[in-house]
């Protein structure tokens, strides 16, 4: 590829990208997301790009593996175009089939089809599936026009359009005005206006400036920025350019987790075509402006999250934050002026500049514009990543595009958030994913993990879950978050064991204040939060626990035992087969009986059964 | 150890701190864990004090400081696997190989490892079996798992005997 040395040969480039493409009459976009390759997308792709060859197709169907669609949990996923024609848990040997049938004759076959669980209905196309429906889908269906090893595919899906236009007649005030006015707050958790902070950065004197983009998504239980970064890197790339030039910086970083290796391959293949192209270097298209972006992987460490703490880990330092006294806008990386941005708020800002801020404003609440990602997830029928514009409720978001529950057990939660955020129960499903509606109920956006859980998840557990999670991830640094952390986690410990107190409870909620109000960064400050929420909506569970020593989601170990319910067991001997612990007894075809003594709880027997005969009590 | 690979690992960035977690995420990959004598090798190279480089790599959780086993169960202990029973199968796994995570089976065959999230949070529960993932795994398909990998190994070894190899095995743990 030759280097581009003004907007004109990008565009010209485009045009061509775009003239070869027109014998292209089909496309066939397969699902190469890590949802759907932990399904197995890969066979898929290889069968169906031998199908095309040996049918002599290869000039005239194109195959794009994409990044992720969102709907994993029907992995793996394969769109045909024209036609949107939407083919679920598609297994390799279907790959003839859709070559000869759907591509070929144009014929829709039935059985690939997404049938709807309730009402059996079956949809042809992703744009009347209920679960795609009701998204708005800004940033995610991007995804599926994109190959994300693949520039020319973003240059030809109209990518890299915001860059011209930055460097060409606006001044990088005009650009943070722009952002400001669109109203776009960060999506990594804390939701501080992007706008002001790239004015701050931009006005802090330094000789070097950096952006950095935060993709060391440490939430445990959502996956959004994985997916934007690993499905459309390019995007992510020219907001960063955007960036750069509105704040004056000529390097950054995407400091990616490398847990993630998809994203750290797909990123750096980014940045290498981004650097042939001449759209990062110096000079870009014949500019003065020069930026260059280099991949940085984390450690795996919760606490990088935060922007000190990641800094230092940039630097090759033990992650640990430092007080923000002077804000990293001022003082951050190497002590230089530094934005710090997440995944989605990157990738957002292409769109701001291309389309107008009041076009971004144009979707959401007051406070909270534009749409959000969410990674919908637990026990909920329709899994996945959907995006909705801000102000949607949370009850539709759970129940018209999650499907609800999915075993017909009765919802009773969600959690958002993740270890800073908190448990919301059903009668607060009406409020609106917004920043400021969530952080009144107890909760917050956070990067934007909703877990769902049902009657069979312990709110105390999951509160003793968040708080083993995050002792394990204080960095040590401040005694409020090492200590309190720890000193929490023994009191709900002791309640979860059947050792539990009622004064317990309020000492938790004074515990829970004073770490609040006095640890150093955000992990800490926000860590009580999982056990303060459901202490505030759920706490008969706690009582339950405390006074009748009960579990009444049967999940505490110390406090269940598991039995064989006689009427329905056959007999058979596969629990008996199972358990390691040789806890179960009985004759072949006679009831068989769990020894409570030496059954460790480990659940093999339960899930073995076939009769559901093995009951939680 | 090949000393060759640590040299081509700290190629170019000699002398520059900043890529102490770059250099040791290559060398964690080369070698599976951080080596003692790699840990010596990167102070000297990127002239980082010893006990700098060791904090470093004790401090996060991707850095392995002793060898795994051939078979590395990664368990993911994300929040959506956690309520859909992800805590069952870390028990299970410990008390059907006897050991933690962490750890490694007595034989080298085994060692399970506990992560945050692996970020196929639709899917979960999520096991990955060194690399390759395995969605929505319940006690009892992860005792098939394990079943599997043991009598391929049993099947491998008597191939192996019936050839005459030797037995490839991984190395014995280092002290710490």
């Amino acid at each position: 590829m030759t280097r581009l040395n003004s907007y004109r040969e990008l565009e010209h480039l485009r045009q061509r990208l775009l003239e070869q493409r027109q014998t292209i009459t089909t496309t066939v976009m397969v699902c190469g997301g890590t949802g759907c390759r932990t399904s197995n997308s890969q066979a898929v792709i290889d069968a169906v790009r031998e199908e095309l060859t040996s049918q002599g197709l290869d000039g005239s169907v194109r195959l794009c593996v994409t990044g992720c669609h969102g709907f994993c949990e029907q992995g793996p996923v394969v769109i045909i175009e024209p036609g949107n024609i939407f083919y679920c848990h598609v297994t390799p040997e279907d790959a003839f089939e859709i070559v000869y049938q759907t591509v070929m004759k144009g014929e829709v076959i039935e059985r690939l089809l997404y049938e709807d669980p309730v009402s059996g209905e079956r949809f042809k196309t992703e744009g009347e599936i209920p679960f795609y429906k009701a998204q708005d889908r800004r940033i995610l269906s991007r995804n599926r026009l994109v190959d994300p090893c693949s520039i020319e595919d973003y240059i030809a899906a109209g990518g890299y359009s915001a860059l011209p236009i930055v460097l060409n007649g606006m001044t990088p005030q005009n650009i943070v005005n722009e952002i400001k006015a669109s109203g776009l707050r960060g999506r990594g958790g804390g939701g501080f206006p992007t706008g002001r902070k790239w004015a701050e950065c931009m006005e802090a004197p330094g000789d070097e400036k950096y952006v950095i983009c935060n993709a060391d998504e440490g939430d445990p239980g959502a996956y959004m920025d994985r997916c934007v970064l690993e499905g459309n890197p390019h995007l992510v790339l020219e907001g960063m350019m955007v960036g750069a030039r509105a704040v004056g910086a000529s390097k950054g970083y995407i400091y990616v987790r490398n847990e993630y290796p998809l994203a750290v391959k797909n990123s750096r293949i980014a940045v290498e075509q981004a650097r042939e192209l001449g759209l990062l270097g110096n000079n870009i298209l014949g500019t003065s402006f020069s930026f260059d972006v280099e991949i940085a992987r984390g450690g795996g460490a919760f606490v990088c999250g935060e922007s000190t703490a990641l800094m230092a880990s940039i630097e090759g330092k033990v992650g640990e934050p430092r007080p923000k006294d002077v804000h990293t806008v001022v003082d951050g990386l190497y002590h230089q002026p530094t934005t710090l941005n997440n995944v989605e708020t990157w990738a957002n800002v292409p769109a701001i500049i291309l389309n107008g801020s009041s076009w971004f404003a144009s979707e959401g609440t007051k406070g909270s514009k534009g749409t959000k990602i969410l990674s919908l997830t637990g026990r909920v029928k329709n899994t996945g990543l959907v995006e909705v514009a801000m102000g949607t409720s949370i009850r539709e978001v759970v129940f018209d595009i999650g499907g609800g529950s999915a075993n017909g057990n009765k919802i009773r939660a969600v959690q958002t958030g993740g270890p800073s955020g908190g448990c919301l129960p059903l009668d607060k499903f009406d409020l609106a994913v917004d920043f400021d509606v969530l952080a009144e109920a107890g909760s917050m956006i956070g990067s934007g993990g909703m877990v769902v859980m049902d009657e069979e998840t312990c709110m105390v557990d999951v509160a003793k879950y968040f708080l083993t999670f995050l002792q394990d991830e204080s960095c040590g640094k401040c005694l409020p978050c090492r200590v309190g952390i720890d000193r929490m986690l023994e009191i709900i410990t002791d309640i979860t064991e059947g050792r539990g107190r009622m004064e317990q409870l309020d000492l938790l909620e004074e515990l829970g204040d004073t770490i609040s109000q006095t640890a150093l960064c955000g992990l800490g400050r926000t860590a009580p939060n999982p056990v303060l929420s459901t202490l505030r909506y759920f706490r008969p569970e706690y009582e339950a626990h405390i006074k009748e020593k009960r579990c009444p989601a049967g999940v505490c170990k110390a406090l269940i035992t598991y039995r064989i319910d006689p009427d329905k067991c056959t007999g058979c001997g596969v629990c008996l087969r199972s358990c390691v612990h040789g806890a179960i007894t009985g004759q072949k075809k006679e009831v068989h009986v769990i020894d409570t003594q030496l059954c460790q709880k480990c659940g093999v027997c339960r899930s073995e059964c076939k009769f559901d005969a093995v009951q939680v009590v | 150890m090949p000393l060759q690979a640590l040299d081509q690992i700290l190629e170019g960035r000699r002398s520059q701190p900043n890529q102490l977690i770059e250099v040791l995420q290559d060398v964690q990959k080369s070698y599976g864990y951080i080596p003692r004598e790699a840990i010596e090798s990167v102070s000297k190279g990127l002239g980082v004090p010893l006990i700098e480089v060791y904090r470093v790599a004790s401090f996060y959780k991707a850095f392995k400081l002793k060898p795994s086993g051939k078979h590395v169960l990664t368990m993911c202990a994300g929040t959506a696997c956690h309520v859909r029973g992800s805590g069952l199968l870390l028990d299970h796994a410990v008390s059907q190989l006897g050991v933690k995570p962490g750890e490694v089976t007595p034989d080298g065959l085994f060692s399970i490892e506990h992560v945050n999230c692996l970020g196929a949070c639709a899917l979960g529960p999520i096991i990955a079996e060194n690399g390759s993932y395995h969605h929505h795994v319940t006690p009892a398909k992860l005792r098939k798992l394990i079943e599997t990998l043991r009598s391929q190994e049993v099947e491998d070894a008597h191939y192996d005997q019936a050839q005459q190899l030797p037995r490839t095995r991984t190395p014995a743990p280092a002290a710490p």
